[in-house]
């Protein structure tokens, strides 16, 4: 039977369609950011700075409460506390994310029984597929009630009254919760880079007298390094993005953690920009306030852009090692 | 993204011996104390959400209509939430599948100019590393110019509401558009060079041999791909407080039936379980346990079909 297309027309057209990705992202950035502008123009570099004064949950409630004419719009803003936030959980959750991570694929590559690894694989799939509202309600319902109740004593809450309520939901429990989502991610992609490693280079490794540990670590490790980039990476996208989750257990306080306040550091609430985004969704028709909100997505979308790239560089030099990520 | 399953086979050398550095038995210890861990908090999280689950399900929650109330005994169930949750499924899946496909398509067998496919394909990394976040509130301000507002409810001074099933279904295929992409481009490049030769021998053109013979050879590869990202739009919540309105009941658009309720608002087990948190307005953690467990019910089941089709994937002889 003849194909009623041409070999021309079908690659024009799935060439189009193709091509319909790039329109997207292109659309997605000239959208985004046209309605973030005047928000960035007003505030100029402060934007990134501490609020002057008061918090910044003072300055969206100003923006949100601005008045009617255009001309007296209000736009004054310091993101850094929610910015310090999305630090705070990201580096956090991918530091701990990644030591763990590592231990695991290894442990799945090379040490577990049999029984274990055959029970691990669908596990490492089910905790990645697990959706993050179900995460963020068992955060929200058993973790920051625990925090709250256990952890944190009644003189360390009036300790820092003067600044901030200390309830549970704290930079821990997201942190903690974020890990736990991101690990999965970056189990999977290390134990197949690790599976990749030729077996004759671990072997040749033990036939200089290495034990298994030490093959794992110099050769196996090594060549998997831009897999663990890669997976680094994705781990990180996926923990900047992380709204909902974050929203439900962070504590939804504009409060940058002050490191100066020892373990109740730990403790104190924060929101990430991701959730300040869902936290204020019903707000986004008020014009100014809208325009701030889509500010913060414009920063998102330019982190995970760069990271992206960082994760590309950085995996430019490794190429020329074992097995590609 | 799959865990290769590739046991092998470790006989002599097995345990940390005492000659072992206790350096080196410390790393070991480590070892094992993530990857018991990992299966001990998974074994807890589903543990905990089953039986939270069996203890708050009842089977009516399944039929009636959520109702808005602060008595918990009186919100009733999530009837519309589970509904929303397959037609945004379907909505989803049915815009990304043809999409992603085709993009691979042209990806692996045509690819030229080169410098339009590098474009491409990093393109689509990019769409997969996007904050689902910023994805919803895109799609607001893209479907809120009037060009677009067929889609959804236009207010009174023609401002256009921009969310609907089928605003919030379209940015939903760009979460899914990755996996499909992604899994057919590896099934594309699974079928040898001789299949496609001997396709070309017998006469066919290049557009045939796509139809004819590569595309059901990638059947398992393309199905595995849609129904990770099935999983992921059953997952999504962010998109769906932003874009479906997540109102508690459907509120369809004056219309011609179908089309009237999919221009109108409405909710999905994820937006439902995240309004029934201490978290929403709703506030009734019961209702939440028991979404939650239908909805990572509906996940698992995803996987594990995703794991099945997986392994039906053809072997080619090279």
């Amino acid at each position: 039977m003849r194909s009623p297309w041409s070999d021309d027309r079908a690659e024009r057209v799935l060439g189009a369609v193709a091509s319909l990705v790039l329109i997207t992202i292109a659309g997605m950035v000239v959208f985004v950011f046209a309605k973030a502008w005047p928000s960035f123009a007003h505030n100029g570099l402060g934007w990134f700075g501490p609020p002057g004064h008061g918090s910044v949950d003072d300055q969206l409630t100003n923006i949100f409460n601005s008045p009617a004419d255009p001309r007296r719009y209000v736009y004054e803003l310091g993101a850094w506390p929610l910015l310090w936030g999305t630090l705070l959980t990201t580096v956090g959750a991918v530091a701990l994310g990644l030591a763990i991570s590592v231990l695991a694929a290894v442990f799945l590559v090379e040490f577990a029984p049999g029984p274990i690894r055959r029970v691990m694989q669908p596990v490492v799939r089910l905790l990645a597929a697990v959706p993050s509202v179900i995460y963020g309600l068992i955060g929200i319902l058993v973790l920051v009630p625990f925090v709250g109740n256990h952890l944190i004593s009644l003189e360390r809450k009036q300790s820092v009254l003067y600044v901030v309520q200390l309830s549970g939901s704290s930079l821990l429990v997201g942190v903690l919760i974020l890990t736990v989502m991101i690990v999965p991610i970056m189990v999977a992609i290390m134990a197949d880079a690790l599976y990749a490693v030729p077996r004759t280079w671990t072997e040749g490794a033990t036939a200089l007298g290495v034990n298994r540990w030490r093959a794992m670590w110099t050769v196996s490790l090594r060549a998997a390094r831009p897999a663990i980039i890669a997976a680094t990476v994705l781990a990180t996208a996926r923990a900047l993005g992380e709204a909902i989750m974050l929203s439900m257990v962070s504590g939804s306080q504009g409060f940058g953690p002050n490191p100066l306040d020892g373990l109740t550091f730990f403790l104190e609430p924060t929101r990430p920009l991701a959730a300040t985004i869902v936290d204020n969704a019903e707000g986004l028709s008020v014009k100014p306030f809208g325009q701030t909100i889509y500010a913060f997505a414009a920063v998102l979308l330019v982190s995970t852009f760069f990271l992206s790239l960082g994760g590309w560089a950085a995996k430019q030099p490794l190429k020329r090692y074992g097995t590609a990520g | 993204m799959a865990v290769a399953a590739a046991p092998r086979e470790r006989a002599a050398l097995a345990e940390p011996s005492p000659s072992w550095r206790r350096g080196d038995k410390i790393a070991v210890g480590l070892c094992w104390a993530a990857g018991l861990l990992l299966c001990a908090l998974a074994a807890a999280i589903v543990l905990y959400m089953g039986y939270k689950g069996l203890s708050l399900l009842r089977p009516e929650l399944l039929w009636q209509r959520p109702q808005a109330s602060a008595d918990q005994s009186k919100t009733g169930g999530f009837l519309d939430p589970l509904i929303g949750t397959v037609v945004l499924t379907a909505l989803g899946t049915a815009i990304a599948l043809p999409l992603g496909v085709a993009t691979a398509i042209w990806l692996s067998e045509f690819a030229r100019p080169s410098w339009l496919a590098r474009a491409v394909e990093s393109g689509v990394e990019v769409i997969a590393g996007t904050p689902d976040i910023v994805l919803a509130i895109f799609g607001l301000v893209l479907f809120q110019q009037s060009f677009f507002a067929f889609l959804s409810l236009t207010a009174q001074g023609n401002a256009v509401f921009g969310r609907s099933f089928l605003t919030a279904g379209a940015m939903m295929a760009l979460v899914a558009l990755p996996f499909v992409v992604g899994s057919t481009r590896e099934a594309l490049q699974a079928v040898p060079r001789h299949v496609r030769e001997a396709s070309y021998a017998l006469g066919k053109t290049r557009a045939a041999t796509i139809r004819r013979v590569l595309l059901p050879a990638c059947r398992p590869g393309i199905a595995t791909g849609t129904v990770l990202g099935m999983g992921r739009i059953v997952g999504d919540t962010a998109i769906v407080v932003i874009l479906l309105g997540a109102s508690l009941q459907f509120s369809r658009v004056d219309g011609p039936p179908v089309m009237g309720d999919l221009r109108g608002t409405g909710s999905t087990l994820t937006s439902y379980v995240y309004n029934n948190s201490p978290a929403g307005e709703g506030n009734a953690p019961e209702k939440a346990y028991a979404a939650a467990f239908v909805l990572l019910l509906v996940v698992i089941g995803l996987n594990l079909a995703a794991g099945r089709l997986g392994r039906g994937r053809a072997k080619w002889k090279s």
